[in-house]
Parts: structure tokens; C-alpha cells; sequence
């Protein structure tokens, strides 16, 4: 059963939640903002890292201040989070690249071999 | 050995114990006792994915880099916030950056590329083929050798320690 949490506890779980609302919205003004691809690909991964990161801090806070128990949900969802977000952005920057790039486009590598969108492994069969 | 017939892979055994703890939230002897059937259940079946296990080098390090990597996030997300709010459209300037690699590991590469991807600013685009150079996108920097130096000194030089 829940019980009065307290003044600081309700300002304190407010506090994070206004911080991760903020923060979402300003992945979608950035979706909206934004010119290209590239560029909109910036906003989503603000939204998942404080946004998210805000509301779940909050959640925790309630579980604990309100209910009295520690809550490892939201530890979880961190953790899956940082682990697919990343790809999700990384195969839409690639398929944006290998329909509207050419290879001149980008910066050179550096290195004997080009950039992987590109350019096959050293050692791999030639594809037709 | 028995004990490594058992447990070919400690870390994983530990990994999907805690996990399932933290899945079903509560702690109890049953869900222990569930959670090292998993753990060591789901290793025996995988074996064959993880051929060459990558070897924890500095366990501590790997503390040090999340900690830096999440005062990072928060760091540059108010940067980023600012940008994409208050600059005028015409004022951001996008662009490639080329990172090149020390670290020759398969997994710290995927590290460090998530790790940059989750930074706000910096987006992880590819690698170069033979995986020795990251094609990183930034939202609007200045200066692109500093975000090259950043990458380098914050996060590849404490990769290298922790995957050896």
C-alpha cells in the first residue's frame, strides 16, 4: 500500500520526470528541425539516453520513496537500451549512406583499404 | 576440469543470473536457484557463438569508463540541446570525422561505436573495411580534430586497457 510520500520525495520524482520530458521533446523538435538524415539521426539518441533516462530514474525513485521497494526493472531497460540503440542508428546511417552516398562523398580513410559500405574485407572474395 | 565443463564461461553464468533476479525483481531462493539453471544452461547451448571470448582486462577500468561515458551523455546532451533549439538552421555545421583505430578487438570496436552513438553529437557511421578507421557524423563542431582527440583520449585509451 502506498503511503504519503512526502514533499521532497513528490519534488524530487517530479524533478526527473520534467527533466525527461524535456529532454524527449527536444529529440522531436530536433526530428523536426533538422535538415538531412545524418542530422536527424542526432535526435532520437538524445531522446533514448536523458529523456528515457529521466523518466526511469523517476520510476525508481517512486518504487522507492512510495512503495518502499528497490526496483531493478528500470536498471534493465537502461542496460537493453544502450545496447540497441546504438545499431538501430548505426544500420539507418548506413543504408542512408549507400543510397544517397557516393564514395567521393566521404572523407578518405586513411588506411590502404576504403570505407566497409564500400569497399570489400581485405581477404575477401571479390563480389560481382 | 569439471568446474570449467560446468561453468565454460563464469562471466556469462554470473551475467544471466543477475539479469533474471533483476527480470523477475524479487529475491528468492527459487529464483536463484532458477536464475543458475539459466546461467548455466544458456552457455552449455551457445558455445558455439563465442569461439574466442574476449578477456576482461581491468575490471575496475570498466567501472571508470561507464561512469565517464554517462557524465559524457549527460554533458553533451545540454550541448546538443542547446544546438538544436537555439542555433539558426543555417549556423550548423554537419560534419564527417575520421577516427583512426588503435584498438583491434572485435568487441571494443563495437564498444566504442556505441559508445560514440550514444553521446549526443556524434553519431558512428561505419568502419573502414578493414576495420582500422571509424566514420564518425558529428551534428556541429567547430573543430573536428578536438572531437577525434576526445574520442581517443576519453574512451579508446581505457578500451585498450579494459580489452586487452
Amino acid at each position: 500500500m502506498s503511503e504519503d510520500p512526502g514533499l521532497l520525495a513528490q519534488i524530487a520524482i517530479s524533478a526527473f520526470l520534467v527533466i525527461g520530458g524535456v529532454f524527449g521533446l527536444v529529440g522531436g523538435i530536433g526530428l523536426l528541425r533538422l535538415k538531412d538524415t545524418m542530422q536527424r539521426l542526432h535526435a532520437p539518441t538524445k531522446a533514448t539516453t536523458l529523456g528515457v533516462g529521466g523518466c526511469l530514474i523517476a520510476s525508481m525513485l517512486y518504487y522507492l520513496l512510495v512503495d518502499g521497494r528497490v526496483s531493478f526493472h528500470e536498471l534493465l531497460i537502461t542496460v537493453f537500451l544502450l545496447l540497441t540503440a546504438p545499431i538501430t542508428a548505426n544500420v539507418i546511417a548506413k543504408v542512408w549512406m549507400l543510397t544517397n552516398l557516393k564514395e567521393g562523398d566521404l572523407p578518405p580513410t586513411g588506411r590502404e583499404h576504403g570505407w566497409a559500405i564500400f569497399d570489400d574485407p581485405p581477404g575477401a572474395e571479390p563480389k560481382d | 576440469m569439471l568446474l570449467r565443463r560446468i561453468f565454460p564461461h563464469p562471466l556469462l553464468t554470473l551475467t544471466l543470473t543477475v539479469v533474471w533476479l533483476m527480470l523477475v525483481n524479487k529475491f528468492t531462493l527459487g529464483n536463484l536457484f532458477l536464475g543458475v539453471v539459466f546461467g548455466v544452461f544458456i552457455p552449455a547451448v551457445t558455445a558455439p557463438y563465442w569461439p574466442n571470448r574476449p578477456k576482461l582486462g581491468a575490471p575496475l577500468m570498466a567501472l571508470e569508463y561507464v561512469v565517464v561515458v554517462l557524465w559524457d551523455i549527460i554533458v553533451a546532451n545540454v550541448t546538443v540541446a542547446k544546438i538544436v533549439l537555439f542555433k539558426p538552421e543555417r549556423d550548423i555545421h554537419s560534419q564527417w570525422v575520421v577516427v583512426p583505430l588503435e584498438l583491434t578487438s572485435p568487441e571494443a570496436i563495437t564498444v566504442l561505436a556505441g559508445t560514440v552513438t550514444m553521446t549526443p553529437g556524434t553519431v558512428s557511421a561505419t568502419l573502414s573495411s578493414d576495420g582500422g578507421a571509424l566514420l564518425v557524423h558529428c551534428l556541429h563542431r567547430d573543430d573536428p580534430d578536438e572531437v577525434c582527440h576526445d574520442i581517443k583520449t576519453r574512451y579508446e585509451r581505457r578500451l585498450k586497457e579494459i580489452f586487452p
